[in-house]
């Protein structure tokens, strides 16, 4: 089995501190279509359980939710241009 | 709901590449098709610089750096002595951005496709040297401005055309070539699928906008990308065993519509943006072409 040389992940770098706006997810109106997640460059959106998370309608409460960490997220703003609901709100981080 | 592309993730969060950047994406869906066996030969480029210095890594699989000149050298000596060692499951891909491809690496992967190593070449073309600060390479389109082609009062932008390495190697014979970018995964991802099933040499060129190089705000990246495929500035395709098939954009859109999203291409006058749009329009019918034989 070939390993990797470097033992440290890069999560040790939170590059979450480059970030002037924040993007925040309204669950409310989320469909949970995963376009967010696919397309976001920092791999900082996960796939949870969100059977508990408000949702716009019954159909879409069993799958799964994308929840952003914030200690990773630079900010681009891609998830919220890319959001076909329009429910990602990029915030700035004073608010 | 099962998600459309693979849920496995080998590129890991905490890299340092720029806002919204398309050469991380690149790396996540190949990495995400090709899965765990994997070994990266990373040339200087964006990704040489993306993980991180050393103890960091941010890359779940082993990821060599090599020079320049010799990312396709370095793929068909790793291929060799994976096999030796018995390890022929492993992929070996080479990540080259397109300066590492197009200009500097051009004769070393030329040799190595050329010698039929079972090896995958992925170039990520953000068409510049944007890691260096945004200097022309043979990639660059027409038209473009860049810190070596500075328009200024003399208008100094790139006057050549874009050199398309995809067709070169098309032309040399190389079994499997295709071009995909990053606003359709689904696709780029079942190109390097089908690619693993060709025994031989694997040439994919991957589209990866730069909001940095290209100067667009970096949310546009996603919607860049995918207008450089409507405007037929980027056609993809795939070539396989001798067979050549064309995506036919579903929604087109002008090459003035393209070069209007970003900053490298304001200083464009009517005339410049004609002779842009008659380059494209000649390359597509030439594909066009290729097709029917």
């Amino acid at each position: 089995m070939l390993v990797p040389l470097a033992e440290t992940s890069s999560r040790a770098n939170h590059t979450g501190l480059w970030r002037t706006l924040k993007p925040v997810i309204d669950y409310s109106s989320c469909i949970r279509c995963e376009i967010c997640w696919k397309f976001c460059p920092d791999n900082a959106i996960n796939l949870e359980d969100g059977r508990t998370t408000p949702a716009p309608n019954q159909k879409v409460t069993a799958f799964s939710i994308p929840v952003i960490d914030y200690d990773y997220c630079k900010g681009c703003g891609i998830c919220a241009n890319e959001c076909p609901e329009k429910c990602i709100e990029m915030k700035f981080e004073e608010e | 709901m099962p998600t459309s592309i693979p849920e496995q993730e080998l590129m890991e969060p905490g890299h340092t590449a720029c806002q919204g950047c398309g050469a991380t994406l690149a790396m996540r869906y190949v990495l995400k098709a090709l899965g765990k066996k994997t070994v990266v030969s990373v040339p200087a480029s964006c990704w040489a610089v993306i993980p991180g210095a050393m103890p960091n890594r941010t890359l779940d699989i082993p990821m060599v750096y090599t020079p320049f000149a010799a990312t396709g050298a370095s793929i068909s000596g790793l291929r060799e002595a994976l096999d030796i060692r018995g390890d022929s499951d492993y992929n070996v891909v080479g990540f080259a951005g397109d300066g590492g491809t197009a200009d500097i690496g051009l004769q070393s992967l030329s040799g190595a496709m050329e010698r039929g190593h079972n090896v995958f070449y992925i170039m990520y073309d953000n068409e510049g040297y944007m890691n260096t600060g945004v200097q022309r390479s043979g990639s660059t389109p027409y038209g473009a401005e860049t810190t070596t082609t500075p328009v200024g009062l003399d208008r100094n932008f790139k006057k050549q055309q874009k050199k398309v390495v995809a067709d070169i190697m098309m032309a040399q014979g190389v079994p499997y070539v295709a071009t995909a970018t990053i606003a359709y995964p689904e696709d780029l991802i079942r190109k390097v699928q089908n690619a693993k099933k060709v025994n031989g040499p694997k040439f994919i060129q991957i589209l990866a906008p730069c909001p940095t190089g290209w100067y667009y705000p970096p949310e546009k990246t996603i919607g860049v990308s995918r207008m450089a495929v409507q405007s037929r500035m980027f056609p993809l395709y795939e070539y396989s065993s001798g067979t050549f098939r064309l995506t036919r954009p579903s929604k087109p859109v002008t090459v003035r519509e393209y070069v209007q999203s970003q900053k490298r291409f304001s200083h464009m006058d009517e005339d410049e943006i004609r002779t842009l749009q008659e380059e494209v329009d000649r390359r597509w019918e030439s594909l066009l072409e290729k097709e029917t034989h």
